[in-house]
């Protein structure tokens, strides 16, 4: 086929305005050729016969009449075994590869492929001559680290197909053909071990999608049990630089019980990113006993790389997530930061010259944000099987405004919401997830009348804590003082969580489940107490008394003395009562 | 061999337009006026029509000005010879040393590639508590240092530059006044620092454009310097300056403005230079501090809102003091874990402490009888604002350590500041 050149008519940051003589598409990708360096570009907008292309790198040295070579082919991401402990960038380019290949430095222009074409996959068929198929049916299967990697029908194809030809166990290249499909019009077509996809069609080869019911424990106790997330939800945390986003994220893809994390990096700060990078392949994954990269994927965009990529590398991340749940496999995608995200739209629209909308942000961008979140859930597969993918998101509000778009956008469509706040921050009370800011509309790993409990004691706490700023402690009764003590204690013991501490860092859900238990039943308590002092003399002990208990292993020595400690303390003080 | 243009359809602030035909996007160009040359940049081009944003300003330069091109964009020297020089954000030298113009290097080269990169694990000591306990600055931070006009940032960068233990300093200075400049030099010159330093200075009075070309010049050296493993420290005063120069551009340009006429790509234009900062897996780093003054204090303000999320932390100047509540190093946890096994809850005992005081301060201040809790916290605070946060102390981190404990028992019993056991048994000093 002969190629599809166009020619540069103007340069303007990263935006391109190319004069086309042949059909092209929109969204379609297309290089601009500068000597032997190809620069990745994507179609954005069609004015007559001019294409507005943003392009994926740094544009200069760029000239008026330069070659633009079109592909026809939509911004896409090979998926096949071997994504798994990959670094990629918002482009699916292997980082460590291209560092290997080409330095220290990112240099333009120089792309890999994304998956290893020369390994060898151990195929085990699982489909056979004759079977009728659909997309994202299996024809077969490869081993993938810990994992069962589905080799399946290309996600695109329509109706019924049949398995002409399956080839038997053996080894096999990523391109090398292990299928041959025919449809109902007597069309047939090869199926190898890997597929392309374009990131930003969202993946839909399943039965239908299913309501999302079931807690997913992260292990961060005040989003377990006061905050939730369910498996296949969706939910956000909005918080002011600083106010440890980025840490909770990391604790999360750490320790949330699911199979495969995937953290994209969307224009967060490399020197973040690197711990993940570094430290993951350390770290031992407590529930399959090898190193954590083995169920992680890293899409890696950090602040500085060029501002078209960051936009894409959201999707790029999502595509892959749907991928792996395609296999019936739990998959948890935590985006860092869909903020940087949006701000990369508006820097796109802007150069567009497009109306600007709220805050400069574009019209579309609620739409766009809706859809992204809308490519979690969880959906039951064609085999009767269920898959999920459960997004996170952080945001990153300008002045820690939860009022302005992107908060306000992504909080019409999540189920969660884990607001932090700068006033917790600040008194390092981490997480800071703001107890009465946030809400959660997913079921909670303890009982939902504890909850309730713990809830109207720090509401009630809060307001005592309000009133004393007005009228002192010695115009509150000890009884509101009481309240108050009680909320400062459940917040201090539960809802703090030190996340560098071995024990402390991460509380199963039976844990949290007995220790919650064990507290609301401290709350519901009356108690009494001569004075003020007293009071707070008692719970200053119980607190770290307390602190001491979420720092030893359950089922230890210890761990019951201190509870026996724990109950010991509030006999004393409820005896009279 | 470059082709000569002589006639500008269009001047706008420091951008001219000239028509011209194969110039490459991010060219030089050299334009001659009766008032002399001036380097300029392409930034835009629109089918004949070049735009190009001038060094020296626009002001005087006549319709009929020469424009040449040059073929390359914007470079620098590299060589150990530029240390202990001065030069301005061209690369002209303000002292009166000689041009330097062997190993030329390009500027604003590409990122790094983050699997080049190695955790950050050096801690930079620079013996005032309030960073090596609280906000500890590591090798390879970039950090920002949050202040309004007349505080003493720029006292506080000379003090940190000099203290630190790092190979070479490079010094950008952008809208300086003229006295802060003389500052920054005499001050490292005293202490024999001058001999590492390489500054690149663009004053209040320089054209605004130079002042863009500031951070690109200077992190365009630390790197090579980084590269052949020096440990560099870069110093940015004051990016609100740079922050203020894009906006200039671009609404020259007639850009779509973004948040308060800042250009759309403020947040990426940021990021590409403090991303700069680095620890080289098998070579040097940069650590970059830089000043961002907010206008009327208001964290909010874009520039330094968009720096706080690029950023590995800041350090709030108020008052004199690092202000505890809001400064922040995001990399401390890299380092304190092995610096002394009671140093991060010392850290946020502390503080804890102090948003106490702080609160029980206002109560004080409506007139609310104190309890014996309050009068306690009221010892402490004070205590702590004294011995440990005034930038004058000077002490090694043991030894400020040492003395959070001394403080804490001089005030309260154990329980009452929430440490666990384990360390209190150890380290609450025996009466």
């Amino acid at each position: 086929m002969e190629k599809n050149i166009g020619k540069i008519v103007g340069v303007n940051g990263n935006l391109l305005t190319v004069a086309f003589s042949k059909p092209v598409v929109q969204n379609e990708v297309a290089y601009a050729l500068l000597g032997d360096t190809r620069l990745k570009s994507e179609v954005i907008r069609i004015r007559g016969n001019n294409a507005e292309m943003q392009v994926f790198e740094d544009t200069r040295d760029l000239v008026i009449g330069g070659d633009v070579e079109f592909t026809g082919e939509l911004l896409s991401v090979e998926l096949g075994p071997g994504l798994l402990t990959q670094v990629f960038d918002g482009l699916q380019n292997p980082l460590p590869e291209l560092a290997e290949k080409y330095g220290f430095f990112l240099q333009r222009g120089k792309y890999l492929r994304a998956l290893d074409g020369e390994k060898q996959w151990e195929f085990t068929p699982t489909a056979k001559v004759g079977d009728v198929v659909r997309a994202g049916d299996a024809l077969g299967s490869v081993p993938e680290g810990i994992f069962v990697h589905q080799i399946m029908l290309p996600f695109g194809i329509q109706g019924k197909w049949t398995v002409k030809e399956i080839a038997g166990h053996g080894f096999y290249t990523l391109d090398d053909e292990v299928g041959k499909i025919e449809s109902e019009d007597g069309k047939t077509r090869d199926v190898s071990l890997s597929q392309r996809w374009p990131v930003k069609v969202p993946i839909r080869a399943y039965a239908e999608r299913l309501k999302t019911t079931e807690p997913l424990v992260t292990k961060v106790r005040i989003m377990d049990t006061f905050f939730p997330v369910a498996r296949g939800g969706t939910y956000c945390i909005p918080g002011p630089f600083g106010a440890g986003k980025t840490v909770l994220q990391q604790i999360t893809s750490r320790h949330a019980e699911v199979d495969i994390v995937i953290v994209a990096a969307c224009g967060e700060r490399a020197g973040e990113v690197v711990e993940t990078l570094r430290e993951f392949p350390e770290l031992i994954d407590p529930r399959t006993g090898r190193s954590l990269m083995e169920r992680t994927l890293i899409i890696c965009n950090t602040s500085s790389m060029p501002v078209a990529a960051r936009e894409a590398s959201v999707y790029t991340a999502v595509t892959i997530a749907e991928y792996y749940r395609q296999m019936g496999l739990n998959v948890m995608l935590l985006a860092d930061s869909t903020s940087r995200w949006a701000q990369a739209l508006r820097e796109l629209s802007g150069r567009l010259e497009e109306i600007p909308g709220e805050e400069a942000f574009p019209a579309y961008l609620e739409s766009l944000i809706a859809a992204f979140y809308e490519r979690g859930g969880v959906v039951r597969l064609n085999n009767g099987e269920t898959g999920s993918v459960t997004i996170g998101g952080t945001v990153s509000p300008a002045g820690g405004n939860f009022e302005e778009p992107v908060t306000q956008s992504t909080l019409k469509v999540v189920g969660a919401f884990e607001g932090l706040s700068r006033a917790r921050s600040d008194a390092r009370r981490y997480p800071a997830i703001d107890p009465l800011d946030s809400w959660s509309k997913y079921p909670s790993v303890v009982d939902a009348a504890d909850v309730e409990t713990g809830r109207n004691i720090l509401r009630q706490g809060n307001e005592v804590s309000q009133m004393m700023k007005v009228v002192g402690e010695e115009g509150t009764s000890i009884n509101d003082f009481l309240v108050y003590l009680k909320a400062e204690y459940l917040d201090a013991v539960y809802l703090q969580q030190d996340a560098y501490h071995d024990v402390d860092g991460a509380t199963s859900a039976e844990r949290q489940q007995y220790v919650y238990g064990k507290l609301t039943q401290i709350l519901r308590s009356t108690m009494t107490f001569k004075e003020k002092d007293e009071a707070r003399k008692f719970f200053q002990n119980l607190t770290q008394v307390t602190m001491d208990w979420n720092r030893v292993h359950e089922g230890t020595d210890e761990f019951k003395s201190l509870e026996s400690k724990i109950e010991q303390m509030l006999a004393e003080v409820t005896k009279d009562a | 061999m470059h082709k000569v243009y002589h006639r500008i359809d269009k001047i706008a602030g420091n951008v001219i337009t000239i028509r011209a035909e194969g110039v490459k996007n991010g060219e030089l160009a050299e334009v001659t006026s009766p008032h002399g040359a001036s380097l300029a940049n392409v930034i835009r081009l629109d089918e004949d029509q070049v735009s190009l944003q001038v060094f020296g300003g626009s002001r005087g330069i006549p319709t009929d000005a020469k424009v040449r091109f040059l073929g390359h964009t914007m470079e620098t020297a590299f060589s150990e010879s530029l240390l202990g020089r001065v030069f301005t954000g061209i690369g002209v030298p303000r002292d009166s040393g000689p041009t330097l113009t062997d190993n030329m290097i390009p500027i604003g080269g590409p990122s790094v590639n983050p699997a080049k990169r190695v955790i950050p694990r050096n801690m930079v000591r620079t013996g005032i508590p309030m960073i090596d306990i609280f906000n500890t600055l590591v090798e390879s931070q970039k950090l920002p240092i949050f202040s309004v006009a007349g505080e003493p940032y720029n006292d506080l960068l000379a003090r940190i530059a000099l203290q630190a233990e790092v190979d070479i300093i490079l010094l950008g200075g952008m809208g300086l006044k003229y006295d802060d400049y003389l500052y920054f030099r005499d001050t490292l010159e005293e202490n024999g620092a001058l001999s590492r330093t390489v500054m690149f200075i663009h004053t209040a009075a320089d054209p605004t454009v130079e002042c863009l070309m500031v951070p690109d010049m200077t992190l365009a050296v630390a790197e090579k310097f980084a590269l052949d493993n020096k440990r560099v420290l870069v110093l940015l005063t004051d990016m609100t300056n740079f922050a203020d120069a894009m906006k200039e551009i671009a609404i020259t340009m007639e850009q779509i403005p973004s948040n308060r006429g800042y250009p759309g790509d403020l947040y990426s234009q940021l990021a590409s230079r403090y991303e700069k900062a680095v620890d080289f897996e098998g070579a040097g780093s940069i650590t970059i501090l830089a000043v961002t003054t907010m206008p009327g204090d208001d964290v909010t303000h874009p520039v330094p809102d968009n720096t706080g999320y690029i950023t590995e932390g800041q350090f709030y100047l108020r008052n004199g003091r690092i202000e505890p509540f809001g400064s922040l190093s995001r990399l401390k946890q890299q380092v304190n874990g092995r610096t002394r096994e009671d140093h991060r809850q010392i850290m946020n005992t502390m503080i804890q402490l102090y948003a106490n005081y702080r609160e029980t301060l206002e109560k004080q201040s409506m007139g609310f009888r104190m309890s014996s809790w309050d009068s306690k916290l009221l010892k402490y605070g004070v205590r702590f604002e004294t011995e440990l946060m005034a930038l004058s102390v000077n002490i090694p981190l043991e030894e400020a350590l040492d003395l959070g404990w001394k403080i804490l028992a001089d005030c309260f019993e154990p329980a009452e500041t929430g440490i666990p056991s384990k360390l209190t048994d150890t380290f609450w000093p025996k009466k």
